[in-house]
């Protein structure tokens, strides 16, 4: 257990270091630019840099804020995604905990995110960041619903709440193929989810400074992009496990495969990132309700009804 | 119904379309120029200050001190200080421009009767001072010639100055 958390932080730290120069080099290549280039080999160690002058700016409490819910939200919003990597299957054996509740474990705490972001947003005592903390309220309550019930239909074909389950169900096929629609409501809700591009109205830098996380400096800042990026690794983590195939490939031991594929869903969504303009809040939630919730029932219903005639 | 799926799909091909249009770009050679380590080449036309032209017969410069440049350019920004070598001859012992009031008009190419001058393509024109942004050409066509590996001109001795020379000698600026 020791060893497991001891790992799981090692994974969150070289996992955020790495997505950020990852992001950096995909927008920029994106935009004809080379992106961080001068520190480490093509830049690779930028992040590095950034971190420890992150660690060593000074930690600013703004006046007025609600000092106790201000500390703790940085806190708040970083242990669910610690939380997370419980019951994730990284390969056959390499696993910290296999629950059969594992689907619910994950995505109840990826709900407490919204929590952090409200506490923070709220405890900032700006109005700035209390407009990007209802914003993600809204988004991620609405964005929670078509994302379970996508995952239901893939429950629903497996029988069992457990990642591992899921994925030794997988050892045909990827459920990809035959959930093609399911893939793609799971990977927008995911977006979403993570307030990434096009969905990122809560820390819209344009129109909200940078939302919810204002007010914060330093390290405690640091701690809410670590957050984001970890919760971007989960998200994508779950899109492996439920569509494809998690550690099953040939060749290349599972855990590779599983990390290859992980990354790969990571590219995806930071390629959506800088194709799609953001999108203004109407068209979110109508979004939302209108055209994911619907879909997803359609496909959950679809895929019901396959089963029961099979 | 139908027209609420003809939406949907629609615009799930518009937002293929326009990733299909990221990912090319993706994939296309970076047009950045790093610029300390690497240097693109100047096009052929461009304007850099006015150099003496390495004349590939002589590998020296056709210079012959009329001193045309300095009277015409509408800055008075160029002095050239000749010196006669023999009866006939003379050559510039100081050839200067104060690049700082260049309006690059070009006019002191144009006049040049042995077309002596010619653009550079030196780019790298910032400076910490204004003594700075005087560039003495004969030094400039030094460092051509080493360049092309021909050899070097050695700049000729000022001539020994009388009294009356002192007074109205090359000086051009008032």
């Amino acid at each position: 257990m020791i060893a497991g958390v001891i790992g799981v932080i090692a994974l969150v730290a070289v996992n955020a270091l790495f997505l950020i120069w990852m992001e950096r080099k995909v927008s920029a290549h994106m935009q004809l630019r080379p992106g961080p280039m001068e520190v480490g080999w093509h830049g690779a160690i930028q992040t590095v840099a950034d971190a420890l002058k992150l660690m060593g700016k000074e930690l600013i409490t703004p006046k007025d804020v609600d000092r106790w819910v201000y500390l703790a939200a940085p806190i708040v919003i970083f242990l669910p995604v610690l939380l997370s990597f419980l019951v994730i299957p990284f390969s056959q054996t390499l696993i910290i905990r296999d629950m059969n509740v594992g689907v619910l474990l994950i995505l109840a705490f990826a709900a407490l995110s919204v929590l952090a972001i409200l506490m923070a947003g709220w405890a900032s005592n700006n109005k700035y960041s209390v407009l990007g903390a209802i914003r993600s309220v809204a988004q991620n309550v609405s964005y929670e619903i078509p994302l379970l019930i996508t995952l239901m239909s893939i429950i629903l074909m497996v029988g069992s709440f457990s990642l591992v389950d899921i994925v030794a169900a997988q050892g045909r096929y990827w459920f990809v193929l035959t959930q093609p629609v399911a893939f793609i409501l799971y990977i927008t809700c995911a977006t979403a989810e993570t307030n990434r591009a096009p969905f990122d109205l809560p820390e819209a830098e344009s129109e909200l400074v940078a939302g919810f996380h204002t007010e914060y400096s330093g390290m405690r800042f640091a701690l809410f992009f670590l957050a984001e990026y970890t919760n971007m690794f989960i998200v994508s983590a779950i899109a492996t496990v439920f569509f494809l195939g998690g550690w099953h490939g040939p060749f290349l031991p599972g855990l590779v495969w599983f990390f290859l594929k992980v990354y790969f869903v990571i590219f995806l969504i930071m390629w959506f990132r800088w194709t799609f303009p953001r999108v203004r809040f109407d068209q979110l939630i109508t979004f939302a309700w209108k055209i994911l919730i619907p879909l997803a029932f359609a496909n959950l219903i679809i895929t019901a009804f396959i089963l029961k005639l099979r | 119904m139908v027209s609420y799926f003809k939406e949907v799909l629609v615009g799930f091909a518009s937002l293929i379309g326009g990733m299909a249009v990221t990912i090319r770009y993706f994939f296309k050679p970076i047009v950045t120029v790093q610029y300390p380590r690497e240097k693109i080449t100047m096009t052929p036309r461009y304007r850099g200050h006015t150099q003496l032209v390495l004349d590939p017969e002589t590998a020296t410069h056709k210079c012959i001190a009329c001193e045309l440049c300095a009277r015409t350019c509408p800055s008075q920004l160029i002095t050239v200080k000749g010196v006669k070598v023999d009866a006939k001859k003379k050559v510039p012992w100081q050839y200067l421009i104060e690049y700082q009031y260049c309006s690059l008009c070009g006019l002191c190419l144009e006049v040049c009767p042995t077309s002596a001058l010619e653009w550079s393509n030196e780019y790298r024109l910032a400076n910490f001072s204004r003594q700075d942004n005087v560039i003495d050409l004969l030094v400039r066509l030094q460092k051509q010639q080493r360049l092309a590996g021909v050899a070097v001109t050695p700049i000729p001795e000022p001539p020994a100055e009388t009294e009356a020379e002192a007074s109205s000698s090359g000086e051009v600026k008032e």
